[in-house]
């Protein structure tokens, strides 16, 4: 049967777009609610408190139960406010941040469209989402949301400047644009970007965290100063899409990181033979979580929840055992693998917040401007001038050849 | 293809422009470095090495030593010919003698700033692509950027009003005359398939007579490069912009992008629209009329000297365009008139500016013409000097003026046109009569005030050369001409 | 009428309706958001035309750059005062007339002179050269020099702004 699918898939590609389509949406949206979760968690450990216990086992239909909250909540519009402005705006934020996903290739045979200009259809696409921002600031006619707005595009212009070029240093190294080819270039590199174009990485990384108005860069959010920023007015579902919106962006950048400079959905160690065993972690980090929650749940007090964390375990366990299959097993390296860089990297985001103090005004607009901007340009051109002058002398990897002597 | 897509001799070709840009950017970085404001002429000097070795440049490309002349270089885009040297040589000495005439005068209005003359050259660089391009994009963005300088520099006294206004109107203007001239443009590239000039000049070659659109092609990038040279109906940001920019910034826009507007309109006409000859024949005429009459007949009333010197630029551009009438029937002479015509308006009028510019004080703003009254009681000398300048706008021999004229009549006669030619006398008559006007308060009248003029040594290096230059012209005009006709030599070699 | 031609007419449509609306409103920042929507629409015909990387520039620079920017300024103009003023000047009939009459002109002249435009077919299929690829080679060997003198324009524009906006010089 599933090869039916499949066959059917493969003669009507429009529906099969669909189907990828909706795949992505819905494991997006979940993996943000949980995002939320895990966020809450980690800070609570980081902070030597538990995080939310209540809903479910360890709190886990706390998203759940937020979400029926914020859909069930009165959506408000302030008076005064500009109406359609003011309701269009989060719907372009959400937009924005789905639509990129588009060409994120998820794995090596799993991605929903591949273009030839996918880098610069990202870079165009997230670009509106600041209009999310600005719109619904503006438009909820108060002055907490207006200067949050002005803040959040002040900061998002600057900073997206650095991470354009930032990015534009590893279209040097991989002379493509789309996604898909960049990676396969690491791949035949036999090397990440992060090793061939460090600084780029960092400025993207750092300039990754301004654009999604995270600590330290939270400043239109600031809440001593601004309340809520641009989002002050906003409640119920309305609010709830400028969350969504918030939490997809930081996976999608968190996409873009690993695609560009971490081998997006290549095993750490691709090349080397001697670590091949690592094609098998897929079922031993499924196995590894099965101990994990099994170990956790064990002494659980409550009788119901021991009983789902010991079914949990089980259903690891088979899980691990369908992934050792090698067909099966083939099939999901690729996910398995982008899966855990990016968790990695919105792990970090959240220990980011747990770390540093926010930034002042002023000292954002300067680390932008007078530090990432310049770096990133120097970054260019010293890549450009290398890469110049490897390959008119004959390499065929001028990346290789950068880090070979 | 790849690195082999561009000669070393292409690199050559540019050199002057480059030099200029590079001193342009060498200015911005010295100008850091400079604490103390009397060390600010240290930018200008720097400009005016920067010029001069752009000029020394030219001279070996004119004899021919460096390159192959005519030299087609940048895929075609570029050419070096006797026509695009002659103008870069132009605007590089008008250039230069404006930053001659630039220093007191920024010092006074307390705006001695480095950019200043950081734009002055990046414009040149612009008016020189201008001269030198023969591709549609290659022309519009050097001529932008010539603009753009322009825009800024007319604005450059920011505490001024006046300045503000002006730079403000002369950009909306400017920009919208873009947008028509590149809507020419766009139209030409669609009925050729190509931004070339020689290209367009063929494909146009092959479209029927009275074709539509090729009409309309060529309307609407007249109206852009009329706006550019100033032409009625054209011609309004012209008083205004005038006015208000800075008098050595007027000074500026009043010659060298009038030169380096004339040489992008020859190139266009002579070389690429050069098969609807007949069409902007009748456009031009149509025009030049105009603008003598309008040029000429406002001036009369004007009181501000600034303003008065705008229309009288209008009236210069209506007898430049005459030529071009005569050139449309395939006379050489038109264009050999156009070009020693602006060779010596260039110098004239930046010599009467040299005197205006004097005018500004202390406190004195100095721009009407009640300003220079008596001025032969006070400095006979500049007062000679300025009725010198006068008389060769106004056309009397044996100035360098009356050359010019006398060309564009000639040409006009030889064509024919001989209602056009006694239209033009005439207005010549009309000329006399309001530049006689200053003469009039420099002589008759009694000075208003006592305060000393504002002289310097740049000032008088600036009186000097365009001295010369305006009696030489006038009283020995043989090695210009032949240098005129050599420069529009391309154009009638096919 | 196939897709591509649907496609064309509801961009064109768009595009052209969106740039009256950004002229008539007397918001100026609904003005701007029917700005964006204009060059959003243009940049869906790029799209159409197998010109991605002409589409993707759009987008980048003029949606998402310069008319940010553009909202930035217009929120802090206050906006209650360019209500209350006139919106259109006085010979705003005039105007109308005119621009009515140029249109119908040109709209005239090409009509009768179409089938003289050398214009490139668009193909069936998708070039075999990328877009980018070939406008890489175009603005690099074609139209190199333009692109240099472009340099030095965009470094007189940045001059320009800090000339005219920095508070006091020195």
């Amino acid at each position: 049967m599933a090869e039916h699918a499949l066959q059917f898939l493969q003669a009507n590609p429009l529906t099969y777009a669909v189907v990828k389509i909706l795949i992505v949406f819905a494991v997006l949206s979940g993996l943000v609610a949980y995002l939320v979760y895990m966020e809450r968690k980690v800070l609570a450990f980081m902070q030597a408190r538990l995080g939310p216990m209540r809903v479910g086992p360890w709190g886990l239909l706390q998203p759940v139960a937020d979400g029926i909250k914020l859909l069930l909540k009165e959506d408000i519009i302030p008076e005064g406010a500009d109406r359609w402005v003011f309701l269009i705006a989060p719907a372009i934020s959400v937009a924005a941040a789905f639509t990129c996903f588009a060409v994120v290739p998820f794995a090596g045979n799993f991605f929903v469209t591949d273009v030839n200009i996918g880098l610069l259809f990202i870079l165009a696409v997230s670009s509106l989402g600041i209009y999310g921002i600005i719109l619904g600031g503006w438009a909820s006619n108060s002055h907490y949301p207006l200067l949050g707005a002005l803040r959040s595009s002040a900061q998002l212009v600057s900073y997206e400047v650095a991470a354009g070029m930032a990015i534009v240093g590893v279209l040097l190294v991989s002379n493509s644009l789309s996604m898909v080819e960049i990676v396969k270039r690491q791949q035949e590199m036999g090397l990440w970007n992060v090793l061939v174009q460090p600084v780029a990485c960092i400025i993207y990384v750092i300039a990754a965290v301004a654009e999604t108005n995270r600590n330290p860069f939270d400043l239109p959010e600031a809440e001593s100063e601004l309340t809520a920023g641009f989002h002050t007015e906003y409640s119920g579902f309305r609010f709830a899409l400028y969350f969504l919106a918030e939490y997809t962006n930081m996976v999608l950048v968190s996409c873009i990181a690993v695609t560009l400079f971490f081998g997006g959905w290549l095993r750490p160690f691709q090349s080397v033979r001697a670590l091949d065993f690592l094609n098998y972690m897929p079922p031993v980090g499924l196995l590894g979580g099965a101990v994990f929650v099994f170990l956790l749940g064990r002494h659980n007090r409550v009788p119901m929840e021991r009983v789902f964390f010991i079914g949990l375990a089980v259903v690891l366990v088979l899980l691990a055992g369908l992934v050792a299959i090698p067909v099966v097993l083939n099939a999901v390296q690729g996910i398995f693998w982008f899966t855990v860089k990016v968790l990695a990297f919105l792990y970090a985001f959240i220990w980011y917040r747990a770390t540093f103090p926010r930034y002042r005004y002023d000292q954002l607009m300067n680390v932008g401007w007078r530090v990432m901007i310049p770096l990133a340009l120097a970054n260019l051109i010293v890549t450009a001038v290398l890469r110049y002058f490897l390959s008119s002398h004959g390499s065929a990897s001028p990346a290789a050849r950068l880090i070979g002597f | 293809m790849g690195t082999t897509f561009f000669q070393r001799a292409d690199y050559v070709a540019i050199t002057p422009e480059v030099v200029l840009a590079l001193f342009g950017l060498g200015i911005l970085l010295i100008d850091f470095l400079i604490e103390e404001k009397r060390d600010k002429y240290l930018n200008a000097v720097t400009a005016l090495i920067g010029l001069a070795m752009a000029f020394v440049q030219l001279l070996r490309f004119w004899r021919g030593t460096l390159l192959p002349m005519p030299y087609s270089g940048f895929g075609g885009t570029l050419v070096l010919d006797s026509f695009a040297i002659y103008f870069q040589s132009l605007i590089v000495v008008a250039t230069a003698v404006v930053v001659l005439i630039s220093a007191k005068y920024l010092e006074i209005e307390e705006a001695h700033f480095g950019e200043y003359y950081a734009l002055l050259l990046f414009s040149a660089v612009g008016m020189m692509f201008m001269a030198s391009g023969r591709d549609l994009i290659v022309l519009f963005i050097a001529l932008e950027l010539m603009a753009l300088c322009e825009y800024v520099l007319t604005g450059f006294l920011r505490g001024d009003r006046r300045s503000n206004e002006a730079a403000m109107k002369f950009f909306l203007l400017g920009a919208f005359s873009s947008g028509l001239l590149l809507y020419g443009m766009s139209l030409l590239y669609g009925l050729s398939g190509s931004t070339n000039l020689a290209v367009i000049a063929e494909r146009l070659a092959d479209r029927p007579a009275g074709d539509p659109l090729s009409w309309m092609a060529m309307t609407t990038l007249l109206a852009g490069l009329f706006f550019k040279v100033a032409a009625v109906p054209f011609h309004q940001w012209t008083p205004d912009a005038y006015e208000g920019a800075p008098t050595s910034i007027t000074a500026f826009i009043s010659v060298a992008p009038k030169a380096a507007s004339f040489a992008i309109l020859l190139r266009i006409l002579m070389a690429g629209l050069w098969p609807m000859r007949e069409d902007w024949k009748l456009l031009t005429i149509g025009v030049a009329v105009a603008t003598m009459t309008l040029g000429n007949l406002a001036a009369i009333t004007q009181t501000n000297i600034k303003r008065f010197f705008g229309y009288s630029t209008i009236s210069h551009v209506g007898y430049l365009l005459l030529g071009l009438i005569a050139a449309a029937d395939g006379n050489p002479e038109g264009l050999t008139a156009i070009a020693i015509y602006l060779l010596v308006y260039t110098f004239m009028n930046l010599g009467a500016f040299a005197v205006i510019i004097m005018m500004r004080r202390q406190n004195l703003i100095g721009d009407e013409i009640d300003d220079l009254s008596g001025l032969m009681t006070r400095a006979p000398g500049l007062a000679i000097l300025m009725l010198i300048f006068l008389l060769s706008l106004a056309g009397i021999p044996p100035t360098a003026g009356f050359i010019g004229k006398y060309f564009i009549f000639l040409s006009l006669i030889q064509t024919q046109h001989y209602v056009l030619a006694v239209v033009a006398v005439l207005y010549a008559v009309v000329a006399l009569y309001y530049y006689f006007r200053i003469v009039v308060a420099m002589f008759m009248k009694n000075p208003l005030d006592s305060v000393p003029l504002a002289t310097s040594t740049g000032l008088s290096v600036a009186l000097g050369v365009t001295l010369t230059l305006t009696l030489v012209v006038g009283v020995y005009p043989q090695p210009f001409i032949l240098f005129a006709r050599e420069a529009v030599r391309p154009f009638f070699s096919f | 009428m196939t897709l591509l031609q649907i496609a064309f007419f509801f961009l064109s449509a768009l595009a052209l309706a969106s740039a009256i609306l950004v002229i008539t409103r007397r918001n100026a920042v609904h003005s701007v958001i029917w700005l964006i929507v204009t060059l959003f629409s243009v940049g869906g015909i790029f799209l159409l035309l197998h010109a991605e990387f002409l589409f993707a520039v759009q987008v980048i620079l003029y949606v998402g750059g310069i008319m940010v920017l553009f909202l930035f300024v217009v929120m802090l103009v206050n906006l209650d005062v360019a209500v209350k003023q006139a919106q259109f000047s006085r010979q705003w009939q005039l105007a109308l007339a005119t621009a009515i009459i140029l249109m119908a002109e040109l709209a005239y002249g090409i009509y009768r002179g179409h089938q003289g435009f050398t214009l490139a077919q668009t193909s069936a299929v998708p070039p075999t050269i990328g877009n980018t690829q070939a406008v890489a080679l175009a603005l690099y060997q074609d139209y190199m020099l333009p692109v240099e003198i472009a340099s030095v324009l965009l470094l007189v524009a940045m001059v320009g702004a800090v000339v005219m906006a920095k508070r006091k010089l020195e």
